[in-house]
């Protein structure tokens, strides 16, 4: 569930951003449209708690994310987000398996290789787990980016352009992957994108147009 | 999965730069390590081998040859003294007790010393087997001496003349080994005691062509130097004086004469504490680039464990994770080649009948070297750590390149 009344955030030498207000349910799919610059990227860095909004409210997940202190908002972003970067960000220094528990260290919750071992198994990645990330093709790749993002079983799941460098059928499988995923898992899917193809794969998801224009009533820092 | 294990990960992922640092971290403290071992263990050995004796008293010439040669039997000395000069030096009220050398003669490298029992009484020496001495050409060995070349009580031997590696042997005289002593880690473990009368013995027979010219050496007997303990300190104002200004001798006070060698070599031990020191310091800066440069190579890896949800303070411990783990594996090799290193030398030294020492000691001292390898790769990892806690976990949004 994503709900935001009047949210705004203010650069601190730049223009401030005015988004719109959107009501998603659990386990609804969003998708974020906009142009570059539009306020995409600070749309979701606000979602996961990584900027504090300068105005207005957001509740993600149920959580008042203005409530929560910047120690314990790390802990909620291990439990309720779950993140797909649009360069996947995988390091090179483990294994696929590695890479996933990589994900529950940080999270600081206890190493489990069964979760890893069933999330990859479900992703169809089990042949792969003790594969380098170089080894693995683009679709392979993102499919591992997706299963570390779902380990923790989030709520929410953010992703950035997962269309950005795939051809036509590829895209289309990874959208279906990754509103299967969150289905499967009752979470709320937000898609950051500037990609004509995503509303077209996913004709059920909620719209959200960001026209990245300065909020006149704050008026833009010169 | 541990901090421990991920950061492993990480310092394999870069070998090369991993392993310089390694080497580097591992030579400074090796030779830090090294340093410390054999200036504490000659230091030691020093003022063991020194203490008690309050002058030494030979015949003229350099005071730091007559002290090297007559306390630490590691030079040879000045030249010799008559009997006569001692015995009328001995009626000095000052003296509390005087030991005479006599140097010459040498069994397999090792020096054969003629003196009284208050030589070996000096040194609190205890007998691992048999007895002193008791008439001349007996003979008690040093516990390095008998491990060394295999003499038991009851063999016997031949001294070789001169305290060099070739001389003749006295072929007529041979020592009977009446005792072994017991490790005592001060200069007796590489002697072998004898009388002085042994020395006196051996040497007329080998110059003497009768018996009256035998007499007639026996008139001018000498020995090489004494060891003198003073009755009162106050003596060390006047005795050494006393001595030099109206005797043939030189008196050298061993306390006076080793400061003044250990700084003419301390300008050595200086130079390479000071290689330790640049050593060190290169291998911070090296480990500190090797950090910098990984944390901005990884800046988005570490970005996306703080998407995964990790505290700026975790994801810093990481960085400084890695840097300790490198320093830990260097303490570890660096100790190890400290002390394989003293090992090597004390082997040479033993082989030159030299000074003792071992790499098989562990010193209190050492814990220092553990506390500067931690210390400097934790000052290493201190910015790329900050740099790590303060990263901008937004920019992982913004990668739109």
């Amino acid at each position: 569930m994503i709900r935001s009344r009047q949210l705004a955030y203010r650069y601190l030498a730049g223009p401030a951003l005015q988004f719109p207000d959107l009501d998603l349910p659990q386990a609804g799919i969003l998708l974020l449209h906009g142009p570059s610059g539009s306020g995409k990227s600070t749309w979701l860095a606000l979602a996961a708690g990584l900027l504090r909004a300068s105005g207005g409210q957001l509740q993600v997940a149920g959580q008042d994310l203005a409530a929560l202190k910047s120690v314990a908002v790390d802990a909620w972003r291990a439990r309720a987000i779950g993140f797909l970067p649009q360069r996947l960000h995988l390091s090179e220094a483990l294994t696929v398996s590695g890479n996933l528990a990589l994900a529950q260290w940080a999270a600081g919750v206890p190493e489990d290789r069964a979760a890893v071992s069933q999330v990859l198994g479900t992703l169809g990645l089990a042949a792969l787990a003790h594969r380098r990330p170089t080894q693995l093709s683009g679709g392979q790749a993102q499919r591992v980016a997706l299963a570390r993002a779902v380990l923790l079983q989030p709520r929410v799941i953010l992703a950035d352009e997962p269309t950005a460098s795939l051809d036509d059928a590829a895209a289309g499988t990874a959208l279906q992957l990754l509103a299967d995923t969150a289905t499967r898992l009752g979470a709320s899917l937000v898609i950051a994108t500037h990609d004509a193809r995503v509303a077209a794969a996913l004709p059920g998801a909620q719209v959200c147009r960001l026209a990245g224009l300065p909020a006149a009533a704050n008026g833009a820092v010169a | 999965m541990k901090m421990v294990a991920i950061a492993w990960r990480y310092l394999v992922a870069r070998p090369l730069a991993a392993g310089l640092n390694l080497l580097l971290l591992t030579l400074a403290l090796g030779s830090i390590t090294f340093m410390l071992l054999v200036s504490t263990q000659l230091d030691q050995a020093f003022e063991r081998d020194l203490a008690g004796i309050d002058v030494v008293v030979g015949a003229k010439g350099s005071p730091i040859q007559l002290i090297l040669a007559g306390v630490f039997h590691i030079d040879v000395p000045p030249g010799n003294i008559s009997l006569e000069a001692v015995r009328e030096l001995q009626k000095d009220a000052r003296i509390a007790q005087l030991i005479p050398i006599s140097l010459g003669d040498t069994f397999r490298g090792f020096r054969i010393v003629g003196t009284t029992p208050a030589y070996a009484e000096h040194y609190a020496a205890r007998l691992a087997q048999g007895t002193l001495w008791s008439a001349p050409m007996q003979a008690v060995v040093g516990n390095q001496v008998a491990a060394n070349t295999g003499l038991a009580v009851g063999n016997s031997f031949i001294g070789t003349h001169g305290l060099g590696a070739s001389g003749h042997e006295h072929g007529d005289d041979p020592y009977l080994v009446t005792g072994i002593l017991a490790p005592c880690g001060c200069v007796l473990d590489r002697l072998v005691l004898t009388a002085t009368e042994s020395v006196w013995q051996v040497h007329e027979k080998a110059t003497a062509v009768d018996d009256e010219d035998r007499k007639l050496l026996e008139a001018e007997r000498e020995i090489t130097l004494v060891l003198i303990r003073y009755n009162s300190p106050m003596a060390a104002v006047t005795f050494p004086r006393f001595v030099n200004t109206t005797t043939e001798m030189q008196a050298a006070a061993p306390a006076v004469e080793v400061t003044r060698l250990l700084r003419m070599v301390g300008v050595g031990t200086d130079v390479l504490r000071g290689f330790g020191a640049v050593l060190l310091l290169t291998a911070g800066l090296s480990v500190f680039i090797a950090l910098w440069n990984a944390v901005r190579e990884r800046r988005a890896d570490l970005a996306m464990l703080r998407m995964l949800g990790a505290p700026p303070a975790r994801v810093a411990g990481l960085v400084l994770c890695e840097a300790l783990l490198l320093a830990g594996l260097a303490i570890v090799l660096g100790l190890a080649v400290g002390h394989g290193l003293a090992e090597v030398a004390g082997a040479w030294l033993q082989s030159e009948r030299s000074l003792p020492l071992t790499g098989w000691i562990w010193l209190p001292a050492e814990w220092w070297v553990v506390a500067l390898g931690l210390a400097v790769a934790a000052l290493a990892a201190m910015l790329p750590a900050l740099g790590a806690y303060r990263l901008d976990v937004t920019t992982l949004l913004h990668s739109r390149s």
